[in-house]
């Protein structure tokens, strides 16, 4: 175990090397944990969709409140119209939380703390929108860049912003999910490396530090999952509702 | 969320700086673009058939279930209330039943007292006669009475004054004098006691 506490973030090949031509598709250590959470995800949906009682057991719950909290997400800040994409967003909210939420294993790996990853699903959203609003409004999705109210003098200047502002929107969103995951977990490596190097006599201030640092990155995790479906959310009634 | 931010990432400052002047590896392995194209391929398949699977088998189903749920429950307070309307008109029913036997009752009470009353006043009246016939009846015998008895008494006073007269003087004294006396004075005393 190195001291150095960005080695949690290597990815390493796990089993054989494939290569399709020059490109490599090794399974990692990143993609063993990407198909556990699809897999974790898939069985405790499925099982808690399983039974239609009328009182729910308990992971019946589970599925039922997620359901609800991301419906009622969805229809709160994209609207009625933002349903067909309920799926989407849905998959999208549990994935990125449980990947969240598997890194917080010790001696896991977080999906979610690479650069790749969060740009990727990003860049998919940003696309996907920008194709959801061309096809909703046509060219109208345009005025999307010219805001009412704002005088002819500043117009130039203002949808200069405006354009940089949604371009910039899938780095923001993947750097925000990305920055988050990976300063956590440095810094809970950093706090443990202390604990260690302090030893049994001054380690214990770092060691409480760790645990509250655990339950802070907890509750990081989840609230970056939410922040990312909900701006996704933001990003889709932009598409859906033009009126900015 | 901001002050967290702004910590963080001056921790990850100084950690990304620690590394990367300890680190034979060179930084940050998340710029390293050897596992991208991997990562990126592996993202795409468990992520695509985490959608697919989830919006096929598994969100109809809980989306069903709630909506059972929510129908049967709608379904249980709508029973609830036909049944509570059912009992209310029973309710309605049974304070009518009530209402018109206490009706009825009051009428029966009112026609019994009406024929008794009747009945009281029809006896009262035959009593009434009764004694009215008899008061009549009374009245002429007191009258009758009144009539006959200074006779009577002229006729014992002068029978009595005979025999006192007798016994006293012993001597049969002629009977029209004595009544003739009598008579006088009863005159007299029936002027006084009787005012006739």
């Amino acid at each position: 175990m190195a001291a150095n506490p960005m080695y949690q973030f290597n990815v390493y090949r796990i089993g054989p090397e494939i290569k399709i031509g020059d490109v490599d598709l090794s399974f990692t250590n990143a993609s063993l944990f990407m198909v556990v959470s699809s897999i974790l995800i898939f069985v405790i949906f499925k099982i808690g969709s399983k039974k239609n009682s009328l009182v729910p057991n308990k992971i019946q719950l589970l599925a039922e409140l997620s359901y609800t909290f991301v419906s009622k997400m969805i229809s709160d800040t994209a609207g009625i119209k933002a349903k067909p994409y309920f799926s989407f967003i849905f998959s999208l909210f549990m994935f990125v939380l449980f990947c969240n939420m598997l890194g917080m294993i010790p001696y896991s790996f977080t999906v979610t703390s690479h650069i790749i990853v969060t740009f990727v699903l990003a860049a998919f959203i940003f696309i996907g929108v920008t194709i959801i609003g061309f096809i909703k409004h046509g060219f109208g999705y345009l005025k999307l860049f010219v805001p009412s109210g704002v005088p002819m003098v500043l117009l130039p200047l203002i949808v200069i912003i405006e354009i940089i502002s949604y371009l910039s929107r899938p780095i923001s969103l993947s750097v925000r999910l990305f920055a988050n995951m990976m300063a956590g977990h440095t810094m809970m490596k950093v706090f443990g490396g202390f604990v260690v190097s302090l030893g049994v006599v001054g380690g214990w201030l770092p060691l409480s530090f760790s645990v509250a640092l655990t339950g802070l990155e907890i509750l990081v995790a989840f609230l970056q999952a939410y922040v990312f479906a909900i701006l996704t959310c933001i990003y889709l009634n932009d598409a859906l509702n033009l009126h900015h | 969320m901001r002050i967290d931010l702004f910590f963080k990432s001056i921790l990850f400052l100084f950690a990304a700086s620690a590394c990367a002047y300890g680190a034979e590896s060179g930084g940050m392995p998340q710029l390293d673009p050897e596992f991208w194209i991997s990562q990126i391929f592996w993202l795409t398949i468990s992520f695509g058939f985490l959608f697919v699977f989830l919006s096929k088998f598994v969100l109809p189903r809980i989306s069903e279930n709630l909506e059972n749920r929510k129908s049967q429950i709608l379904e249980n307070i709508e029973m609830a209330e036909n049944h509570r309307e059912e009992s209310e008109a029973k309710i309605k029913e049974y304070e009518k039943i009530i209402e018109d036997s206490r009706l009825k009752a009051k009428g029966i009470i009112n026609d019994a007292k009406i024929k008794i009353k009747s009945e009281i006043n029809l006896k009262k009246d035959a009593l009434e006669n009764e004694i009215n016939s008899e008061i009549v009846l009374a009245e002429k015998e007191i009258e009758d009475l009144k009539k006959r008895s200074p006779d009577k008494i002229q006729k014992i006073a002068i029978d009595t004054s005979k025999d006192l007269l007798k016994q006293l003087i012993g001597a049969d004294i002629n009977q029209s004098s004595i009544s003739a006396i009598v008579e006088d004075l009863s005159k007299k005393g029936r002027d006084k006691y009787y005012g006739v």
